[in-house]
């Protein structure tokens, strides 16, 4: 006979979404409880893919430790790798020469826009719609197929290294990447026509998901899902590294703080994205791509943070150096993990199809909160 | 031309003829019912196989393409791979109503087949209440939802299954109301009288905007009422895992797969006949020659090809639009579609008395 559901003393409904579930992106696990459709609280449990990278980097020498931060937010893996490398090079006070920079900027550009892609196709599904997912992925492997050229893999490229980038790029990579600016340029108007003028689309969206700009950096929100509620927090404006103060582009925020707004943002990003390259596609100076450095690196007895802004936000390293050729301690401040810290506040009272587009909204990556 | 009546006619005399009446009428009775057991194997295995390479093209991909010519025998294999599954039930389910459910729910798809009129003269019981007959029947699938959805204690099978119960409910009545203006037009439930009332010309163009709209209400409404996207909400997979059948394996969830796509076959057919003519070929009043030409395509093929535009334009939606929510759900219903349905049924109502329509 049918048993209890498991309802609480209210009458509430318990539901456990995950850590196998089809809209949780990964290993989440979310604890619900609804009151019929709408949800009263969110809890999220960790710790399902929970991998000790902070600990592994301990014993890993300055070299090594970035090519585990490729497999935390496996989505901006170059961005990753890029704030990894700029905080050894602070501690080791390396210069790293025009070349160099300028293809840093150039792929960290281009994953923010294969994330963003893999992003819309994944939203998109998420409130149901599942044709756009493979439109994305079709963009997206034209990215893919550029980094293979340069960078010899397609998701963990491990193409930062402590001076510059590890070769230099393919001869075919400015012809490939001007080809594709001209076919995206064309799908990212095809993506507005196909959802975001949508009107199902919209109305699931709008109202829905609401951070004010206050709670977003009480919960320290970052990346589109602060700039979403129009909070400046774009890190290439306000702490610009690399290339990012020579070049033009605009820091895009909505003032909605709702799932639509959010969305709006990472839509506006990718035209942003697709200007930085081209601006930079053309000006890449020759030279080295990468500083002479030491076979073996020593970080100076001190403590180093250096942060970058990846695809989902701020992503901060922290060294503590005692002088020798492993890192004593290493913390990483993962975008995701705090933006995940939200969703109870935004999904309260909302419907459990709400949740879902909220946490789409997120765009989580488990592996980066988890760790 | 061929035409099925000599052929049921021929069969009808020599059985007869041969037994006595009692057993001729089991006889035509087990025919009948295993014709349309014949006509729903197929009609899933067509249906399945359409579904996914239109979804593929949508997608830009190739869909099945590798077991049989074109991948044509893909669901065959499927089929056969759901079969040979164990049929598992869930230790807490209530074992009586979770195994009832799955039967409820592709019985009742196959009752609603009955009066639907696949060609000139091929019906399997033209009914004097057709059209009465297809709307009780086809509701009674959302109590083997619901049953499903109870049986299997799971709270998403709960969920899914309380959502499809709110949604065929609050559906029905818009698509009922659609019914109800072309069932004024014509003055009859029999649908063999609808088909005949179309001769000159579909009530869709006879029936002046009223019969637009109230078309265009009927396939928003039956969309929902055969939970396909964008109000798939009783098995949103993005929220729900698989909703009211989250806890089916083997042929339980077949059935339930199987009747979902003769649900679509059946709410097509449905409003093939109403608002397109079913058999009835296009006829334009003065056209003479014109319509000589359209009487030589056969009936049977003008309604398979006027059903199967209207299940195109369904998995057209699917592949195209996001789901809804269930608060917008409901509003959608009760707040647009219900108040126009009756307010057009007022003004159809009208035509049919004035007699505007031509």
């Amino acid at each position: 006979m049918i048993e209890d559901l498991g309802t609480t003393e209210q009458g509430e409904l318990v539901v456990n979404l995950g850590p196998q579930h089809p809209s949780t992106h990964g290993v989440l696990h979310l604890v619900v409880t609804l009151n019929g459709e709408t949800i009263k609280k969110v809890e999220p449990h960790l710790g399902y893919i929970h991998r000790s990278i902070e600990k592994m980097c301990e014993s890993l020498s300055y070299r090594q430790f970035i090519y585990v931060t490729s497999r935390m937010d496996y989505l901006s893996s170059h961005i990753n790798n890029h704030g990894c490398a700029l905080c050894v090079e602070k501690g080791m006070q390396i210069e790293v020469p025009p070349r160099g920079r300028v293809i840093r900027v150039l792929m960290d550009e281009l994953t923010r826009l294969a994330s963003h892609q893999l992003w819309w196709g994944a939203m998109a599904m998420d409130v149901g719609a599942l044709t756009p997912f493979f439109h994305a992925f079709r963009e997206r492997e034209a990215i893919n197929d550029i980094m293979e050229q340069t960078c010899g893999a397609r998701l963990t490229m491990n193409y930062m290294v402590p001076g510059g980038v590890m070769v230099d790029i393919h001869p075919d990579f400015q012809q490939k990447v001007k080809e594709f600016i001209r076919f995206f340029k064309g799908k990212i108007d095809e993506y507005d026509e196909l959802v975001t003028e949508n009107v199902i689309f919209k109305s699931r969206m709008e109202g829905v998901g609401y951070i004010s700009p206050e709670d977003a950096v009480s919960f320290g929100c970052t990346g589109p899902t602060a700039r979403g509620s129009g909070v400046s927090c774009d890190l290439r404006k306000i702490s610009p590294y690399e290339v990012y103060d020579q070049v033009q582009f605009e820091e895009v925020m909505e003032n909605g703080g709702d799932c639509f707004a959010r969305y709006l943002v990472r839509m506006q990003e990718m035209r942003q994205s697709l200007s930085i390259i081209e601006q930079l596609i053309d000006n890449i100076p020759g030279g080295e791509f990468q500083a002479k450095t030491k076979a073996v690196l020593k970080l100076p007895k001190g403590e180093f943070y250096s942060r970058v802004e990846t695809a989902r936000g701020e992503f901060g390293v922290y060294i503590i150096s005692e002088g020798g050729t492993t890192p004593y301690r290493i913390k990483f401040r993962s975008p995701g993990f705090s933006n995940l810290s939200a969703l109870d506040h935004m999904a309260r009272g909302h419907k459990i199809g709400d949740l879902v587009a909220i946490m789409g909204t997120l765009d989580l990556v488990i592996p980066d909160i988890d760790r | 031309m061929l035409s099925f009546e000599h052929i049921t006619q021929a069969i009808d005399k020599w059985l007869f003829g041969t037994f006595n009446p009692n057993v001729a009428i089991v006889i035509e009775g087990l025919i009948a019912g295993l014709c349309m057991i014949g006509l729903f194997a197929i009609l899933g295995l067509v249906l399945v196989l359409m579904e996914r390479k239109v979804s593929a093209y949508m997608q830009i991909r190739l869909g099945p393409n590798r077991v049989g010519p074109g991948g044509s025998l893909q669901t065959l294999a499927d089929t056969l791979k759901l079969a040979m599954k164990e049929g598992l039930t869930p230790d807490g389910a209530d074992k009586f109503l979770f195994n009832l459910a799955p039967f409820l729910v592709i019985v009742t798809a196959m009752l609603v087949l009955a009066p639907i009129a696949f060609a000139r003269n091929v019906s399997l019981w033209d009914l004097n209440i057709g059209v009465l007959y297809v709307s009780a029947v086809s509701s009674l699938s959302v109590i083997g939802i619901l049953m499903a959805g109870w049986a299997s204690n799971n709270k998403y099978s709960l969920l899914g299954a309380m959502r499809s119960g709110a949604q065929i409910v609050s559906y029905e009545l818009s698509a009922g109301f659609a019914v109800l203006s072309i069932v004024v037009l014509t003055g009859s439930l029999r649908i063999s009288d609808i088909i005949e009332s179309q001769r000159d010309g579909w009530w869709l163009f006879k029936g002046h905007i009223p019969a637009i709209i109230a078309f265009i209400i009927f396939i928003i409404a039956v969309t929902a009422e055969t939970n396909r996207a964008p109000f798939d909400l009783a098995e949103a997979e993005s929220e729900l895992t698989a909703g009211f059948h989250t806890e089916y394996s083997g042929m339980k969830f077949a059935l339930f797969f199987l009747a979902e796509y003769v649900n679509i076959f059946i709410v097509c057919s449905i409003a093939a006949t109403l608002f397109l003519g079913g058999w009835m070929p296009l006829h334009i009043g003065a056209w003479t020659g014109f319509n000589h030409v359209m009487d030589y395509i056969p009936s049977s093929i003008w309604f398979i090809g006027k059903t199967f535009f209207l299940i195109f334009v369904i998995m057209w939606f699917r592949w195209t639009f996001p789901r809804l929510r269930i608060d917008q759900l409901l509003n959608l219903e009760w707040k647009y579609l219900l108040p126009i349905s009756m307010i057009n049924l007022l003004i159809m109502t009208l035509i049919a008395i004035k007699g505007w329509h031509f």
